[in-house]
């Protein structure tokens, strides 16, 4: 494949970052905005030419009818040993062929939208220049040829997530966001580099090629050496789950993710629902091959991802703040995802679980941006993020209701909408590798519909607040709002469909989806019945809700506190960390080592200040000290002389 | 009588302390800077007198008293600019007054 | 045994030189000072011929006494008013300068006199002629001076750079 086109991939968004980043302040806001906005689109439809080509043009498929890994290009950069080299490269391969069609799409939409969601916003064009920042990383993050690439773009995904999320940097609020998400996610990125040297140190290659391709040799290679009761390879595989964790927002590192809704909503829908918070999944299914070597830590992944499934689900039905709600529901779905990647195995339906993830991260990045953006579009109209100031708003804003609806409809799996398909297969994955996930899965599928139809109904239906006081009733957004709403949605009504298993598969073997049907009635069933009851709850005002909570009081509280997890964060960092840690060290360094140089200095001053004196500018009495003295050295020597 | 080497070694030495005083107690620059001539002064003398009594043949103290002078002549010359700058900015040659790099 | 008009000739110079230096010191009127110093070089020339060293005695007079003096008579003349007095000299002041020239008179002095040498006899010495002065001062052979006398042109040079740039008007 020519390598133009990729790089142009990269280079786009690259050149706009710094066209708009250097020079953007000369420029009028609604140029910036359309710069970058093209920019994006000629990046997207790139990609899709990129990724239509690989799956299409018949050139990347072998004999066997199995799709290729295809190194587009492939510099090195840093060279340590013969084999040890960092390359920076693009990679063509079904799941970053389909991750560039999801970002460049999703950023699309979210360039668009926020032409008029940011209209007239102080640093308008900083908005874009970060925007299209974040565009290049994530894009080279999903091509990365090798993990320390896919490791120094994941940084810059990071960065450019700190200073969205912190674009509104006058509010404090917001500063603390953005330095929480960046402290926890490096945090999380510390166990993802330490994972990244013991694996390369004994699979001896960064390629995740090499790698992935006979990952026995990489098991091969540790020499069963065993660190505090599991495997070398088990420790490296968690650490670099670790990394995952905290860029998606696994349990317990997950705490960054809703208060990085202080960010623009925009910001929200492509980075912190659609695209760098799914990096983790992608970072598990990109070494996936390697995961099935060590099942340990594909026991763990699931575990990890079934808890936040269920506790991102039960805090979400507690929260009042739309997009926190969204931000919770993102976690679960996140967790969706990492489940069905922890309980896939070859043996079982052909690994449907890895197929499932990434269908599951295509169609969640489609409804889930379209839910944040249908938000975006309610906060724009009403000026809050808070429902209970919402109410009856179906009859102001028919469009933004009608997409809200169906980004509703497709999370909670019903068919024939996107999630219903993906959730099905994650299902049936979770149900062949035990009953206990399928059946943990299936209750928190039927969370998700309840909490999204709770948060539905409270926007559209519950009551008719009186809009009066504000400055204008809320009415649909312009066209840029509105076009990318209606894009997402015909998407989220159709994506369902696409032929997923013949494109994206473990082992890149097309497979053929059917659906199972027991499991997918059951599931439909479960939402349906959750759905009914959201209707029942919240369809009027009424009290039966407070009665409820009232009924489940203790559970309630500590879900609506998010079960206490900031405060056990402040608590060990504050009372245990800087109390018996960092306090004694600042002590000693205040004290001891500061101390030590202090008295250096004091001494210097004391005793310069106490000989200044003699440095008096006056040459007379110099001479006369200097007469003095060799007059004692004239009388010594007559006295030595005599005697 | 005979007139000896001390003879012409101790007016000079007179000589000398003279200047000592002079450079310690005065406070007109340029009054330090005589004093100063007539220390050189003095070890020119010795100088001379050195050489003709104890080398009679030789004229290496002449020479030195020689280049001494024009030494003299050349710091007279600076100290005299300096001097007078001083006084362009004081407004007073008094040594005890330019005291501007002190500490 | 010298001549008794070549003693008397010591003794007049000797007598200047001593009284000329003191009042040079300590003269309150400035330009005095000057005047004494003058005389105090004419006396230190004299010695000069007297001891054989004639073409020494005529840069003494031409240099220190004509141009030295005279500078000193000029920056004089400019840093004060005529009839400027420096004020009277504090007798702390006095008595520490008067200390520390005696002891040193006193130290110097006997370490002068407690040696017997120096009480020899004033050897003849001839050819101290113009010829030789000129041929030493200028030969690059052993016991030459050429390159002392370089060095002091090039000092001189210095000096006068370093003299027009220190007092040229800024």
């Amino acid at each position: 494949m020519d390598q133009t086109i990729p790089l142009l991939i990269l280079a786009l968004p690259l050149c706009m970052f710094l066209v708009l980043g250097l020079a953007g302040h000369k420029m009028s806001h609604k140029m910036a905005g359309i710069l970058g906005t093209l920019g994006m689109g000629t990046a997207l439809v790139l990609a899709y030419t990129t990724a239509f080509t690989y799956f299409f043009g018949g050139n990347f498929v072998d004999e066997a009818g199995n799709r290729l890994q295809h190194i587009v290009f492939n510099y090195d950069w840093l060279a340590f040993t013969e084999n040890l080299i960092i390359r920076l490269g693009f990679l063509l391969d079904p799941i970053s062929a389909m991750m560039l069609v999801v970002i460049t799409t999703i950023s699309f939409m979210v360039h668009l939208y926020s032409l008029g969601y940011m209209h007239g916003e102080k640093g308008f064009q900083r908005y874009y220049a970060f925007l299209s920042l974040f565009s290049f990383s994530m894009l080279g993050l999903v091509v990365a040829t090798n993990i320390f690439q896919m490791y120094i773009f994941w940084e810059l995904v990071g960065a450019s997530s700190f200073l969205l999320i912190g674009f509104y940097y006058t509010k404090p609020s917001a500063v603390s966001a953005s330095k929480k998400a960046f402290i926890v996610t490096r945090f999380a990125d510390l166990g993802f580099l330490i994972g990244i040297l013991i694996l390369s140190f004994y699979s001896n290659t960064f390629d995740f090629v090499t790698m992935t391709q006979a990952p026995g040799n990489v098991l091969a290679s540790t020499g069963g050496a065993v660190f505090m009761g599991g495997s070398v390879l088990t420790w490296a595989l968690v650490l670099i789950f670790m990394g995952g964790m905290g860029k998606s927002a696994m349990m317990p590192l997950h705490i960054w993710l809703p208060d990085a809704m202080e960010g623009p909503t925009p910001v929200s829908a492509l980075i912190h629902a659609a695209t760098m918070v799914v990096a983790g999944v992608f970072l598990v299914a990109r070494m996936f091959p390697v995961y099935l070597v060590e099942e340990v830590a594909l026991e763990i992944v699931t575990w990890v991802g079934a808890l936040t499934a269920l506790y991102a689900a039960i805090v979400a039905c507690t929260q009042v703040d739309i997009k926190r709600v969204l931000a919770f529901s993102t976690i679960s779905q996140i967790a969706f995802m990492v489940v069905s990647l922890g309980v896939a195995r070859p043996e079982l339906h052909e690994g449907v679980g890895y197929m499932a993830s990434m269908f599951h991260l295509f169609t969640h990045a489609m409804f889930k941006a379209l839910l944040f953006l249908g938000a975006g579009a309610l906060i724009h109209a009403v000026h809050s993020n808070d429902f209970t100031s919402m109410g009856g708003l179906r009859k102001h804003m028919p469009i933004t209701h009608i997409t809200f609806l169906i980004g509703c409809l497709a999370i909670a799996g019903i068919y024939p909408f996107a999630g219903f398909f993906s959730k099905d297969e994650i299902l049936v994955a979770a149900y062949s590798n035990s009953m206990m996930w399928g059946i943990w899965m299936t209750a928190v599928a039927g969370l998700t519909a309840f909490y999204m139809f709770r948060l539905y109904y409270r926007i559209f239906w519950w009551n008719n607040p009186d809009y009066s006081k504000h400055h204008h009733t809320p009415h649909d957004a312009p066209w840029t709002m509105t076009l990318p709403l209606i894009i997402l949605a015909a998407v989220s009504c159709v994506a369902g469909f696409i032929p997923f298993g013949e494109l994206v598969t473990w082992n890149r073997e097309a497979y053929e989806i059917h659906l199972n049907y027991p499991i997918a009635i059951t599931s439909v069933v479960v939402a349906l019945c959750a759905i009914g009851l959201a209707t029942i709850m919240y369809r009027k005002e009424n009290s039966l809700p407070d009665k409820v909570a009232d009924k489940v009081k203790g559970l309630w509280t500590a879900a609506y506190h998010r079960f206490y997890f900031d405060e056990l964060y402040l608590f060990i960092t504050h009372k245990i960390i800087f109390n018996l840690v960092s306090r004694p060290i600042a002590w000693f360094d205040r004290q001891i080592i500061d101390g030590t140089m202090d008295m250096f200095a004091e001494v210097t001053n004391k005793a310069s200040e106490a000989i200044k004196g003699l440095q008096s500018g006056r040459v007379q009495s110099y001479v006369l000290v200097y007469l003095l003295g060799a007059l004692l050295v004239g009388v010594v020597t007559v006295i030595c002389m005599v005697l | 009588m005979e007139i000896s080497m001390m003879y012409y070694l101790i007016p000079s030495l007179i000589m000398f302390c003279c200047g000592v005083y002079g450079f310690i107690t005065r406070k007109n620059m340029i009054a330090i800077l005589i004093s100063l001539e007539l220390m050189l002064n003095a070890v020119d003398i010795n100088f001379v007198v050195f050489n003709r009594f104890l080398f009679p043949g030789q004229l290496d103290g002449m020479f030195f008293t020689l280049f001494a002078i024009a030494i003299a002549a050349a710091e007279t010359a600076l100290a005299i600019a300096i001097i007078i700058n001083i006084f362009r900015s004081n407004k007073t040659i008094d040594v005890d007054d330019a005291t501007k790099m002190k500490f | 045994m010298e001549s008794v008009g070549s003693i008397i000739m010591y003794m007049v110079v000797v007598a200047a030189i001593i009284i000329f230096s003191v009042l040079a010191v300590t003269s309150r009127k400035i330009l005095r000072s000057a005047t004494y110093l003058l005389f105090t070089l004419f006396a230190t020339a004299a010695i000069y011929f007297q001891l054989g060293y004639e073409f020494l005695g005529a840069v003494q007079i031409a240099v220190y006494a004509g141009g030295i003096v005279v500078l000193f008579v000029f920056s004089i003349l400019l840093t004060s008013k005529p009839g400027d007095k420096s004020e009277k000299l504090t007798s702390k002041k006095k008595v520490v300068g008067l200390i520390a020239s005696v002891a040193m008179l006193l130290v110097a002095g006997y370490a002068l006199l407690s040696r017997c040498g120096f009480f020899a006899q004033l050897p003849s010495m001839e050819g101290v002629t113009m010829d030789r002065i000129g041929t030493e001062l200028l030969s690059s052979s052993h016991g030459g001076m050429l390159l002392p006398f370089e060095a002091i042109s090039v000092l001189l040079l210095a000096c006068i750079i370093g003299g027009i740039v220190v007092a040229r008007k800024r």
